[in-house]
């Protein structure tokens, strides 16, 4: 197994599962399922422990692997200097069930419907643009940059809703980019987070091959799992691109004027996406994002950038729910925090954090209280015409 | 088995019972050497009451309990060795109470130190407790159970002794007050001016009792700390040295480290003294006292201050100090152990002597640390090795000198602290006969069926 050489190098100090300043678990798996089992330091003794056939692949094993959400909280930190190969110890070890073909049924599920449609979602690759129907968005055809929305934001409804927003920001601020529309594939990020690394580099290579043929060199994301799959390990497979989070081409522009907002008077609190924060080191942009727009007021939560709390979505989780629900599923957990600052907006700029704490908001009877809006959203109200396109409830 | 494991899943809910292997195999072992052996049940409780329902379980079915925190103690106290219900209590982590005017707070007994130093930060920036240098997960309940030591120590002793009230569910399932909290609202005393019976519970690692609450104290939290280190390569002054410091009633904290590496620290004995005060003429002030204090030694040319790096003063400064676990991967291995016996500050020298000899006869790498408690009444000085896990032979020689260790602690008059099984037996043979009979009859009164953390603490 990749990685094999530092798991027995865990001291299981637990170091791993807080916040940088110990206030509470960090973890959402530990913090949900409470075994140290769950936590990072008893995945890397159990993983060896499998490893040297002490225990077997068993369906609680497989729970215990796959309910990570790869949100590099333990990576954050962890003491030890092997703490950046954490997470990729955790996805090296499903690497080794899927190629054992023991794995949970749901992720087996979630693998098979991207091998045969190309998508989670069992949908047809023709439905793929249908969230830019009347949009007038183009094909990309040697503009500056590809928009690459992804499976979350091409298929499912609600983040349909911000992968048109984010098209109405990038048509004001005058962005050259076009779309791939039904030639678009998935990049595959989750499959990879999941194990399925043959997979994954398929749909790379595939991904590669169509961004050479269309000469694409610029790639703005709506996803930020795309975005790292893009960023990180798309290179080491031959596909170097200057990628960007759709934030990082917004911020800059707006720090210029491009796109002058009107005033939309709300209290806010945004919420960093794993994969774009601790992934990725990207805490500011979606900032500039709000804090350009009159009258909004931003307050962090008390975990917040590098010691945020995940929503529970990522590494698949989104996909498989294997964290699952209840009081204290991740999301449920986040949106509590999230009303501790009296926000009336829940800001994300991811649409697989916008859905899973959209339904927590829900499950957490707490919809009267606070709305899920994505990043470009909230700018789109604050576009000087969004009287007409605003479908999202929130009055300017 | 199945009946034991519904009857847990009814107590504390099914997710939070389990008899899968993954759990069994985890909850066998702690971080450091001692031999696993295997749970039958690991349990999350989240109040006080379940845990009492979960006693009355055992002693109905004469079924072993362990309780545990962070099983950061290392030297395999929870480890179940007979088996039976690991309680892992961590899922209770409320912190209850602050009284901020009686520097006093009630924590549910799975709080960690982590999270109490965040809690008093936030809401009670000029209250602290005293945090010991074990990993943040640690907690309150477990390391006053094992008289740990913590950043205040040198100036009020073991962290049980700042103990001021406990809740604890007796092995009949009786759930009994300790201290002030017996018949007052208020948690400031453990005993005093009552009968003390924290006794019964502090330091008998979960043989008589379930911890469930603890009161702690609080102490002045001053707005500025800093660290200054004598550096001394005359070890047979170090104990003179201490004494000359804790004369002064000036430092926060007193610790000696010596170690080999890097090589510039090898052959040295480093007095760390942590200093606070609430401005920079309180801190100058100090600072002033305890130069004073060492300064014979420096005109005599055998210590001086060692000038610490701007960026070596956040290592010292850190609470915990993160670097302490660091030391397990020393050998890119994940493993260290220590035997840290309570001794007298004079067998400084000797105590240094046996860990060189030790490292060099069983060629590993080492790490000695005094931390002073009280006014210099005595330390805990702590050998540590650090072994590489996928080495059986590094493992094998790291066992072997902590037993050295422990024979030698007890040529030196020394006590252990946390002691393994094997040292509990060799402390309890070596005890006063007649306070082995009262530690018998306590035990045997409290835990008739002998159900409480067996194998610990057991007087023939």
């Amino acid at each position: 197994m990749k990685y094999e050489e530092i798991v027995h190098r865990c001291f299981r100090c637990g170091y791993c599962k807080f916040t940088g300043d110990y206030s509470t678990f960090n973890c959402p798996s530990y913090r949900k399922f409470g075994f140290d089992t769950y936590s990072p330091g008893g995945r890397m003794w159990l993983i060896r422990a499998w490893l040297a056939g002490e225990i077997e692949n068993t369906t609680r094993l497989q729970h215990i692997l796959f309910s990570c959400a790869t949100c590099a909280s333990c990576v954050e930190h962890c003491v030890f200097t092997f703490s950046d190969d954490l997470v990729n110890a955790f996805v090296a070890a499903r690497e080794e069930m899927v190629n054992g073909g023991i794995i949970p049924p749901r992720v087996r599920d979630y693998l098979k419907s991207i091998h045969i449609n190309g998508n989670p979602y069992r949908a047809p690759g023709e439905e793929r643009d249908k969230w830019a129907e009347r949009m007038s968005v183009l094909p990309y055809d040697g503009q500056e940059y590809l928009f690459y929305v992804g499976c979350v934001g091409s298929y499912d409804e609600r983040a349909q809703k911000i992968a048109r927003s984010v098209t109405d920001l990038l048509l004001n601020a005058g962005v050259s980019f076009g779309i791939l529309g039904k030639r678009e594939i998935c990049d595959g990020n989750e499959v990879r987070a999941l194990g399925e690394r043959g997979l994954f580099q398929s749909l790379a290579e595939q991904n590669i091959a169509l961004f050479r043929e269309l000469g694409i060199q610029r790639i703005i994301t709506l996803d930020p799992h795309a975005f790292n799959a893009f960023k990180n390990d798309y290179p080491e497979l031959g596909g170097h691109y200057q990628v960007f989070h759709y934030s990082q081409v917004l911020a800059p522009l707006l720090r210029g004027e491009a796109m002058p907002f009107r005033e939309l008077r709300a209290r806010v609190t945004y919420h960093d996406p794993c994969y774009l924060g601790r992934h990725n080191g990207e805490y500011t942009a979606p900032r500039i994002i709000l804090r350009s727009i009159p009258g909004l007021d931003l307050v962090e939560m008390e975990q917040s950038r590098e010691n945020a709390f995940c929503c529970g979505g990522g590494g698949g989780n989104f996909f498989t729910d294997i964290l699952g629900g209840g009081e204290e599923s991740p999301a449920r957990v986040r949106i509590r925090q999230a009303l501790d600052t009296g926000a009336e907006i829940l800001a994300v700029s991811c649409p697989q954090c916008a859905k899973m704490l959209d339904d927590a908001l829900k499950a957490e009877n707490a919809a009267e209280k606070m709305k899920v809006l994505d990043v470009s959203e909230i700018a789109s109200l604050a576009l000087p015409q969004s009287q007409d396109s605003c479908s999202n409830g929130l009055s300017p | 088995m199945k009946d034991i494991l519904n009857r847990l899943a009814e107590i504390v809910g099914e997710e939070h019972v389990s008899n899968q292997p993954e759990e069994i195999f985890y909850y066998a072992r702690d971080p450091g050497l001692m031999p696993p052996h295997n749970p039958d049940y690991v349990v999350l409780p989240r109040t006080s009451g379940q845990v009492q329902k979960i006693v009355l379980l055992a002693k109905e079915e004469k079924i072993p309990l362990v309780p545990m925190g962070a099983g950061m103690a290392l030297t395999g106290l929870i480890i179940p060795l007979k088996g039976g219900i690991v309680i892992d209590m961590k899922r209770m982590n409320r912190i209850l109470e602050v009284n901020e005017k009686a520097r006093y707070a009630i924590v549910e007994g799975g709080t960690s130190q982590g999270a109490l130093k965040a809690y008093l930060e936030k809401h009670y920036p000029r209250l602290r407790h005293s945090i010991p240098d074990a990993p943040a997960t640690a907690t309150i309940a477990a390391n006053v159970v094992i008289h740990g030591q913590g950043r205040l120590t040198q100036q009020y002793g073991f962290n049980s002794d700042m103990v001021s009230g406990l809740e604890v569910v007796l092995p009949s399932g009786k759930i009994c007050k300790i201290g002030s909290s017996s018949l007052s609202s208020a948690w400031f005393s453990k005993g005093a001016p009552l009968p003390d019976l924290s006794g019964l519970f502090l330091g008998w690692f979960g043989t008589t009792g379930i911890i469930t609450k603890v009161a702690l104290k609080l102490y002045p939290r001053k707005r500025f700390r800093d660290v200054d280190v004598f550096v001394t390569d005359s070890e047979e002054l170090v104990p003179e040295m201490v004494y000359e410091l804790t004369h002064t009633e000036m430092a926060e904290d007193i610790n000696v480290f010596s170690q080999p590496l890097p090589m510039i620290f090898k052959d040295n004995h480093h007095i760390t003294i942590f200093i606070t005060g609430d401005t920079d003429e309180e801190l100058e002030f100090k600072r002033k006292m305890i130069w004073g204090a060492l300064d014979p030694y420096i005109k005599s040319k055998d210590g001086g201050f060692m000038g610490v790096p701007p960026t070596m003063k956040p290592t010292f400064l850190d609470m915990p100090q993160r670097s302490v676990s660091r030391f397990a991967d020393v050998k890119k291995g994940g493993g260290f152990e220590y035997s840290g016996p309570i001794i007298l500050v004079e067998k400084y020298p000797q105590c240094t002597g046996k860990i060189r000899e030790l490292a060099s006869k069983y060629d590993l790498a080492y790490s000695a640390m005094a931390r002073i408690i009280g006014r210099g009444h005595c330390m805990m000085f702590g050998f540590a090795f650090t072994f590489n896990r996928s080495d059986p032979g590094m493992m094998e020689r790291t066992r072997k000198a902590l037993s050295e260790v422990s024979e030698f602690v007890l040529e030196m008059g020394g006590v252990f602290w946390k002691p393994t099984v094997d040292e509990q037996k060799m402390a309890l043979n070596k005890m006063d006969p007649n306070t082995l009979s009262i530690l018998r009859m306590i035990k045997e009164n409290l835990d008739p069926y002998g159900i409480m953390n067996p194998g610990n603490w057991e007087v023939a």
